[in-house]
């Protein structure tokens, strides 16, 4: 009987102690002293205001960081200073709508070779083919001498050229295999995403002197342009390689309702616009299939979109939990989204930093904090962990 | 007799530049439809009525009206900061078109006479070109 009765109670006893820490264990976890790292627990420092429409930013080894302005200027952030001096030696570019002077990218071996790449929507010049005042990427590479660019070597010009401002891409990426790959935006022309003759919604893979290299996936395609390595993009302004794998992740902007982020693949079809999960800025509709056969599906699309604008790995010791995932720069929204990522999935998406401007470049810096160039206010701003 | 004609001449001469204008108008709110597709449409949307909170509309909006030069300016310079239009509150950024005066002259008289906007006072590549950036 006694024991009958102590039975009960012991086992109330116990079930009372592995609720309560239970408890306790999911407050620790919502409680401010947890591993678990956000928004929260990193801050935000500006770092340099006083840019004209700044697009892409590049760090050199001595601490300096280049950065581009839309508009045709390439300039020199020396600590928390805007060098007054520009760098001289930047070519005409085509100021309208999206174009003008874009990505700045340094060579893997920069320390030795001293190569400072750089994208930009070049005028059509005479001979060139497309329409008179249009115009198209271009990529170039020169070497830094004081405030003066020497050795300046065009590299590549994508075909044809169109009137027009929107559409230009111009990502630039180093894959550390002596390869030099170049987004291209289908310069308002859609059709021609899915026309291997011309150079529009194209990514172009070069080696890192503008030769054409020999395995490319269409150079024996008749009337295909060897330069291409993927086809069936919008406007891809998001270009960057998974630090372990090597595997080449891209996002673009689609149309309303249609932003992308996908893995980019030598020779594959990305659909636009024969696929789409969006319809056109017009409402029309582009397509009524969002998949078929031989096309690639995105790892995801944004709806509404959130027009992507740069993109980084994550790979620091400063922000351990976060390495491996993905950070995107939204135009639209002025925020960042934070993308974790396991494999080849995005399993998780969060925004961070809402309302920091309109987001043109996101890198990770030599120090291993996040780096984020602000269109609209025309500030770098830095992301680390509060101290 | 002399003063008919007189009038009626007045009468012809005014209804034939009336008309001229309103042609150029036309043409010009033509051409200011394919900047509008290029450049505006991605935020102000096709029907100019823009994502609340996000993007500014352009139909109806009280700002077109109240500020006609602000809004030019906003073409050719870019904008950015906070606004309110009909009563809601935007705080974004624009950035500059890279028109030409004579293109931002055709957008605005785009702007100016669609989305259920109605003015049918021109804007003249002229008065686009003595806005300046402040």
């Amino acid at each position: 009987m006694k024991l009958q009765f102590k039975q009960p109670i012991k086992l109330l006893l116990i079930l009372a102690v592995v609720a309560t820490s239970g408890l306790l264990m999911s407050h620790c976890n919502i409680s401010p002293n947890n591993k678990e790292l956000t928004a929260n627990n990193l801050k935000l420092e500006t770092v340099v205001t006083g840019l004209n429409m700044p697009w892409s930013m590049a760090f050199l080894p001595d601490g300096r960081v280049l950065v581009t302005e839309r508009g045709g200027k390439l300039r020199i952030v020396n600590g928390s200073q805007l060098d007054p001096q520009e760098i001289t030696g930047i070519p005409k570019v085509y100021y309208r709508g999206q174009g003008g002077l874009l990505d700045v990218a340094l060579h893997p071996n920069y320390k030795e070779n001293g190569w400072i790449y750089i994208s930009y929507s070049s005028p059509k010049k005479e001979g060139e083919a497309g329409d008179d005042n249009g115009a198209n990427t271009a990529l170039m590479r020169a070497k830094l001498d004081g405030h003066q660019l020497t050795n300046i070597e065009h590299l590549y010009k994508a075909s044809p050229n169109v009137r027009g401002g929107v559409h230009f891409g111009g990502k630039i990426l180093f894959d550390n295999k002596g390869y030099v790959f170049l987004s291209l935006g289908e310069r308002g022309q859609k059709e021609n995403s899915q026309n291997l003759s011309k150079a529009q919604g194209k990514m172009v893979r070069l080696h890192e002197d503008g030769k054409i290299p020999t395995d490319n996936p269409f150079v024996k395609t008749k009337d295909a342009l060897p330069e291409i390595w993927s086809y069936g993009h919008r406007n891809p302004q998001g270009l960057v390689m998974h630090p372990t794998t090597g595997t080449i992740w891209a996002h673009e902007h689609g149309p309303q309702g249609g932003d992308e982020l996908n893995i980019v693949e030598k020779g594959k079809n990305y659909g636009w616009p024969l696929i789409t999960y969006g319809i056109d800025y017009d409402n029309s509709i582009i397509s009524d299939k969002t998949e078929a056969p031989g096309l690639e599906q995105p790892v995801i699309y944004w709806k509404p979109s959130i027009a992507p604008c740069g993109m980084t790995f994550v790979n620091s010791p400063k922000f351990k939990e976060w390495n491996g995932d993905l950070l995107v720069g939204s135009l639209k929204f002025q925020n960042l989204e934070h993308l974790v990522i396991k494999g080849n999935k995005v399993v998780k998406k969060e925004v961070i930093f809402d309302k920091i401007g309109r987001v043109r470049d996101v890198k990770q810096g030599p120090d291993g904090n996040i780096y984020v160039v602000v269109e609209s206010t025309g500030a770098i701003v830095k992301i680390g962990p509060k101290a | 007799m002399k003063i008919t004609s007189i009038i009626t001449c007045g009468a012809i001469y005014g209804l034939t530049f009336f008309s001229n204008s309103q042609e150029e108008l036309a043409k010009s709110m033509a051409r200011g439809k394919e900047l509008y597709k290029e450049s505006c449409i991605t935020c102000h949307l096709a029907n100019g009525e823009g994502v609340k909170g996000t993007f500014p509309p352009l139909a109806k909006a009280d700002f077109l009206t109240k500020y006609p030069e602000k809004s030019i300016r906003a073409v050719k310079f870019g904008m950015s900061g906070a606004i309110k239009v009909n009563g809601v509150d935007y705080n974004n950024a624009m950035p500059p078109s890279g028109f030409a005066d004579d293109e931002i002259a055709d957008v605005m008289n785009y702007i100016r006479n669609s989305f259920g906007n109605k003015n049918t006072q021109p804007v003249t590549e002229k008065m686009v070109a003595a806005v300046k950036e402040k």
